[in-house]
């Protein structure tokens, strides 16, 4: 097993079930993905994409694990910069969980952590990635405590 | 972000030790306790202390790999932080002061 080449991780006043289906519903991803719309049944070896609002396709991959509410493994690849694409699939992780304790949250938080590398070589990906997940996970808290998000785009 | 949480935040940051290992996991990420031990001037135990701290203000993240604890830079609670006090309009603007100032002084910013 490769190592990971990022771990972020943030705690959301929630539950796992919200949690997930904020994940699922392509009607919530819109709202604290920049507008991006995901499709996929979210069953182990259903395609996976995410595309942009005007319907071009941004990344795409295979569900390889899907244990509602607390796992998630996509096997992701981007389709929309060719320097990108060139460097191959990636494989990205969430998990679900109960937060044993987080401060002033007084033990009602959701862990939510998303592990993200690629699969070979390269670097651009992952760099590309982690420059967006820290907005969309803070984009996601925000959806799940409060209903609004902070970066529309 | 609650207030304990960001308070656990400016707590963990306050010390020059915490952020030396911040630093590490930031030009190397993903290493176990061991090898953060061999490149510092503390003790294991200090070490793993301060880990915990920072665990605890979620700004280290950790994974298990067979025997080992991989620690991994969480860099979600700075970008709240950030969010807290700087509205979105300013952030192109700030991009540009900080990159006009990396230039003119010819490193990091």
């Amino acid at each position: 097993m490769t190592k990971p080449y990022f771990v972020y991780v943030t705690y959301i006043r929630s539950t796992p079930e919200k949690v997930w289906a904020a994940l699922t519903d392509p009607v919530a991803v819109s709202k604290y993905w920049f507008n991006m719309t995901v499709e996929c049944p979210f069953t182990p070896g259903s395609p996976w994409a995410l595309k942009y609002d005007d319907g071009r396709v941004a990344d795409t991959g295979e569900i390889l694990e899907a244990d509602p509410p607390r796992r998630l493994v996509i096997r992701w690849r981007n389709e929309f910069k060719p320097e990108l694409k060139a460097e191959g699939y990636s494989r990205c992780t969430i998990t679900i969980e109960l937060a044993e304790y987080y401060p002033g949250m007084g033990g009602k938080a959701v862990k939510l952590t998303v592990e993200h590398g690629l699969e070979g070589e390269g670097g651009k990906f992952i760099e590309a990635v982690s420059g967006g997940w820290p907005k969309v996970l803070s984009n996601l808290k925000s959806y799940l405590e409060s209903g609004d998000v902070a970066f529309k785009e | 972000m609650t207030i304990d949480a960001m308070d656990a935040v400016f707590r963990a940051l306050a010390d020059a030790s915490r952020r030396e290992l911040l630093d590490r996991l930031r030009a190397e990420n993903g290493q176990t306790l061991g090898q953060l031990c061999a490149r510092l001037a503390m003790t294991r135990q200090a070490v793993s202390k301060h880990l915990a701290l920072l665990e605890e203000a979620n700004l280290v993240a950790t994974v298990k790999r067979g025997r080992e604890k991989l620690h991994y830079l969480n860099p979600v609670p700075i970008h709240d932080i950030g969010e807290r006090w700087i509205s979105k309009f300013e952030r192109s603007r700030l991009q540009a002061l900080s990159e006009l100032k990396k230039n003119l002084e010819g490193g990091e910013a």
